[in-house]
């Protein structure tokens, strides 16, 4: 597999290094991505951080109305508590931090750990976990963290830049993680650097149901079939699982390696969908913002959205991969 | 049981997995993010480098020391949960290392993971080949065997106890989320648990 880095052990640090001075709005240190002009006083902390190998997914959206700090792990191996004890204590303005947390096993004990050892700074976490192909169970490590994280971070991120306090901001990030439901299906596995080869086989004529964001396979294998079908796929498992009501957020999320093409053809069946539900998409975003890799495919997310979220969601972002109204 | 001895240990152990590198990644590859041997190969060689540059005085450091490097190095899962493995199994080492006093540190590391991962025994993880090293451990000390039968037990007790990992259905970690599409892959956690506990009786010997 054919790959554009310089070794498979400095990808991370290449590619950070790349960011840094691509966006000077951006300061880098130890892996860990900051907003150049520091904390506000006064304003809650947003660190955020996971394997690499989901950009722009945590580190594109370090900025204003969003993050304030991004820890980027090795590829799909969470960041250890150091950097994560460094950009908590880094992005303190004096009113605490909140920590974003995909719901994986490696996740959650490192920040846990560096919420624990983290001293002067009030803490507080809130847990992502939208993803419905993974039953919520205690026979699993519970639903992973996906594209809702996205949503998670501009709300949350929105509301700290208006100066609400840490407990307000904890409890919408953890609202707009209820509100909402992902699922994804992928067309191929992805091909981390150091492997060199796909993670796991998948032949052309098949596609995989409920794969997460780290090349695991999923649920279930099926024959590939038209758009329309893997749409229907998609959001009739967010629709049991959440009923789709009324305003909505809804994201089509490519995986890395589809052609934004292709996802517009999923949106227009995603909408399709929705309209016959009787929902609406009254917000939406379409692109690669919560990938894995190379890997083909697609994931689609859904909020259900109330005025306040809406307003929110609207509020202006300036960061390297989200920026609208400022 | 004396300092070296805990020092070889990591080096056996680090040796090991970069010759099995290969094999834990396609485990994980089946049925987690194909990243164990990797990650685990990238801990091992700081835990030594750790170890050359801290020179230890005693085989609690040792492990303390290692099991610091692994939670500070290694990220992901197996990083906090090896390293507490390895910590907790320090602070409750005594001096003089007997094997009684190694067995009951290893019980509380075996503990400290459970607890950590809130996994237990048939949840087809690591704790699958540690759990049954512990308890053979505890045997040996009953029945007064030498510490090189009580470390080959305790191996043997790994091996057998990651094998049957392979029918399981995990319940923690990622390899949860393909649901009865994990059964029939030998845990990736458990397999490199066993390389622990070979080395260790490599070392031994």
């Amino acid at each position: 597999m054919k790959k554009l880095i310089n070794t498979a052990e400095s990808v991370v640090e290449d590619a950070l290094n790349g960011m840094a001075a691509a966006h000077p709005s951006l300061r880098i240190r130890d892996h860990v991505v900051y907003r150049a002009q520091g904390p506000r006083r006064g304003k809650v902390g947003l660190v955020s951080g996971g394997g690499s190998g989901h950009e722009p997914l945590h580190v594109g959206f370090v900025g204003h109305g969003m993050l304030d700090a991004a820890c980027a792990g090795e590829i799909f191996t969470s960041p250890v508590p150091d950097p994560i004890i460094e950009a908590t204590l880094g992005v303190d303005g004096g009113a605490g931090v909140l920590h974003i947390v995909k719901n994986y096993t490696g996740d959650v004990l490192n920040f846990e750990m560096a919420a624990e050892l983290v001293e002067g700074v009030e803490v507080a976490s809130v847990l992502v976990d939208d993803d419905v192909a993974v039953q919520d169970s205690l026979y699993t490590a519970g639903r992973r963290g996906t594209g809702a994280t996205l949503f998670v971070e501009k709300i949350a991120g929105a509301l700290a830049e208006e100066g609400a306090p840490l407990a307000r901001v904890a409890a919408v990030a953890q609202e707009v993680d209820e509100r909402s439901r992902s699922f994804g299906i992928a067309l191929t596995s992805c091909t981390t650097p150091s492997a060199g080869k796909p993670t796991f086989d998948l032949p052309e004529t098949e596609v995989e149901l409920g794969i997460g964001i780290h090349g695991e396979p999923g649920r279930a294998r099926v024959p590939l079939a038209p758009a329309r079908e893997l749409a229907e796929v998609a959001m009739e498992a967010v629709h049991r699982d959440q009923p789709l009501r009324g305003d909505l957020l809804v994201m089509v999320n490519g995986m890395g390696g589809t052609p934004l093409m292709e996802l517009y053809v999923v949106f227009a069946e995603v909408a399709a969908f929705i309209k016959g539900k009787g929902a609406r998409v009254t917000r939406s975003l379409v692109g690669n913002y919560v990938t894995s890799l190379d890997m083909q495919g697609f994931s689609v997310s859904v909020c259900l959205l109330d005025d306040a979220l809406t307003r929110l969601w609207d509020a202006p972002v300036e960061t390297p991969a989200l920026r609208w109204g400022r | 049981m004396d300092t070296d001895l805990f020092v070889a240990w990591f080096e056996e152990t680090a040796r090991l997995v970069r010759e099995e590198r290969d094999r834990l990644t396609r485990l994980d590859a089946a049925i987690g993010d194909a990243d164990h041997g990797t990650n685990l190969d990238r801990g091992l060689t700081e835990v030594c480098k750790a170890l050359a540059d801290s020179a230890p005085e005693s085989a609690a450091e040792v492990l303390t020391t290692a099991g610091t490097t692994l939670i500070r190095r290694v990220g992901g899962a197996s990083g906090p949960l090896y390293g507490s493995v390895f910590r907790q199994m320090g602070k409750a080492l005594l001096t003089p290392v007997t094997l009684a006093g190694f067995s009951a540190a290893f019980e509380a590391g075996v503990v400290a993971v459970e607890r950590l991962g809130k996994a237990a025994l048939g949840d087809k993880t690591m704790v699958d080949a540690l759990a049954p090293a512990s308890r053979a451990l505890a045997l040996a000390v009953r029945d007064g065997v030498s510490v090189q039968e009580a470390l080959d037990q305790a191996a043997r007790a790994a091996a057998e106890g990651a094998k049957a990992t392979i029918p399981m259905q995990a319940r923690k970690g990622r390899a949860s989320y393909l649901g009865e599409r994990s059964i029939g892959h030998e845990d990736p956690g458990a397999a490199s648990a066993v390389l622990f506990m070979t080395a260790l009786a490599t070392v031994a010997g």
